[in-house]
């Protein structure tokens, strides 16, 4: 899923500032499921920006999700009353939103993170960097493009001690330890001594902005 | 005859190294400004002490005068330079582009590293790179100058009527014996040799024990005939700068044992001193070691005095 947190209230309140009425809308798939952008963050955050400012009129609403133009327009009526809306989705969903109420200014209440995992409650990690070209085949099952904190191809830099990785040792694994515990693990520790060739990162968003476009199913 | 067909590079590293001598290579951090000053100072302290003196990349990620900049000026002054290029902050086109002209200032000597993230240095907000890794950038090295040919395959040659000028350079990379997964490090370390790597400079050494079970390792895998291997050392200065490198450099181990001489020490410079110079002795015995690497961050002034008391002068000449 795309885990997102929460801008800071004060962040927030300055980027709304001089709003009458606004629509706060939630993202019912994944910045639900992390905890961020859900209903009851919604409600939270309509209630914490009241309280700063008496004056200010809030509009709750929590669609399936905000990067599906078809349940954007579930609330065009909520939107149009609003002066503004304060999208909890990620960043996709805050761009939708805003193409599709192209005269209403859309704002993002949270930071989108990453693609990744629940490692227990509250806790998510980094897993995906969406890459375009995956490796996981070869790599044990753990993507060293996103969890080597320098996106090795060929195994672990002179950082990597007791398992840990230089950047922050209190906090991150090295992922060529995960990877080569792993392949020891699935006997298969000759995968580190084959030389991975530089990636071709124009699959990846160096190549521009991308798209999927599948002829099978478009209309 | 041409006896620099002979040569990969010809750099004066290489026929050291080909020659049988023990080498000794330093360490020369370029200053955090442009002061040209310093350069020319630390030029002076190594200068016909060691065979080619390493100009550091931005170490530890805090900016400094360029590596290809400061090594010109060795070129100049006489002192054979190896630049140390990383793979933080450039891309493959700018690799290149720097190779070539660090080719064509006269430069032959490469040494390819990862480098350290750039969150650990002076500037954490800054983006890193890492399009290739350590060992990707030694085989791109050597495909420039075996196959004369870019990464994308393309020849060196400004046009298809103009001559191939391709960067030859000695290449170098870096081996961390005490890094983890122990027993992936020797893996590195064979990967880098048929990737490209003609020599090889290790992290400095001061657990003797664990350097001898990785020397093993590369003994038993034949690796040290295939491949130049030069042993990084650090003299101490002071307890502290002891304590400071165990506990915050990534990848460096120091005994307890060294950390009490030092700290027991009356004069600590000089015991560091000492230290350094017991290592060389028992580097010098152990096969497969081709020579030393002096990294006396901020103190190259007392490289000769290693050098001296280690039995290593004169430098021989090639």
């Amino acid at each position: 899923m795309v885990v997102a947190e929460r801008k800071p209230l004060y962040e927030i309140r300055d980027v709304i500032q001089g709003c009458r009425k606004i629509l706060i809308l939630g993202c019912g798939t994944c910045t639900t499921v992390c905890m961020a952008g859900g209903e009851k963050e919604v409600s939270i955050l309509a209630t914490e920006l009241r309280m700063l400012d008496k004056g200010l009129q809030t509009v709750e609403a929590t669609i399936e999700r905000q990067c599906d133009k078809e349940f954007i327009e579930e609330i065009r009526y909520k939107a149009e009353q609003c002066d503004a809306i304060l999208s909890m989705a990620c960043g996709a969903g805050v761009q939708l939103v805003a193409e599709v109420f192209e005269d209403k200014a859309v704002y993002p209440a949270l930071n989108t993170k990453f693609i990744g995992v629940s490692e227990g409650q509250g806790r998510w990690s980094e897993f995906c960097s969406a890459c375009g070209d995956c490796i996981l085949a070869e790599t044990g099952g753990i993507c060293p493009l996103t969890r080597c904190s320098k996106g090795l191809l060929n195994g672990p830099c002179g950082g990597s001690v007791e398992g840990k990785c230089e950047v922050d040792p209190e906090k991150l694994d090295c992922a060529w330890q995960l990877i080569y515990d792993r392949l020891k693990r699935l006997g298969r520790l000759d995968v580190l001594e084959k030389i991975r060739e530089p990636k071709d990162w124009s699959k990846a968003r160096d190549g521009g902005p991308r798209k999927v476009v599948r002829e099978d199913v478009a209309l | 005859m041409n006896q620099q067909k002979s040569f990969k590079a010809g750099s004066r590293l290489e026929k050291v190294l080909l020659s049988g001598h023990f080498a000794v290579t330093a360490e020369l951090g370029p200053p955090k400004s442009a002061d040209l000053e310093l350069v020319r100072r630390k030029i002076g302290y190594l200068k016909s002490y060691v065979d080619a003196a390493n100009i550091t990349d931005n170490q530890t990620a805090i900016v400094r005068l360029s590596s290809i900049a400061t090594a010109t000026v060795l070129c100049q002054n006489g002192l054979e330079p190896v630049i140390q290029m990383t793979c933080r902050d450039r891309n493959r086109i700018a690799i290149q582009s720097d190779i070539l002209g660090a080719y064509a200032l006269g430069i032959k000597n490469i040494l390819c590293l990862t480098g350290d993230h750039q969150s650990l240095g002076n500037h954490p907000g800054a983006r890193g790179v890492f399009d290739l890794d350590s060992i990707q950038l030694v085989q791109m090295l050597k495909v420039m100058r075996d196959e004369k040919r870019f990464l994308c395959g393309e020849e060196i040659r400004n046009s298809p009527k103009a001559p191939v000028v391709e960067p030859r350079m000695f290449i170098g990379a870096a081996a961390n014996p005490f890094g983890d997964p122990f027993e992936l490090r020797v893996v590195r370390l064979a990967k880098k040799i048929p990737a490209g790597a003609d020599f090889i400079q290790t992290q400095c050494i001061y657990d003797m024990k664990r350097f001898r079970q990785w020397m093993q390792q590369v003994q038993d895998k034949g690796l040290h005939q295939k491949v130049h291997i030069l042993a990084g050392l650090t003299p101490l200065r002071s307890v502290r700068m002891a304590q400071y490198m165990k506990q915050s450099v990534a990848g460096v181990t120091i005994p307890d044992e060294i950390i009490q001489r030092m700290a027991q020490a009356k004069d600590p410079a000089e015991e560091g001193v000492k230290i350094c110079v017991e290592q060389i002795e028992e580097l010098k015995e152990i096969e497969g070691i081709a020579g030393i690497h002096l990294m006396a961050v901020a103190w190259e002034k007392i490289v000769p005095v290693i050098v001296e008391r280690a039995g290593l002068m004169p430098r021989p000449s090639v």
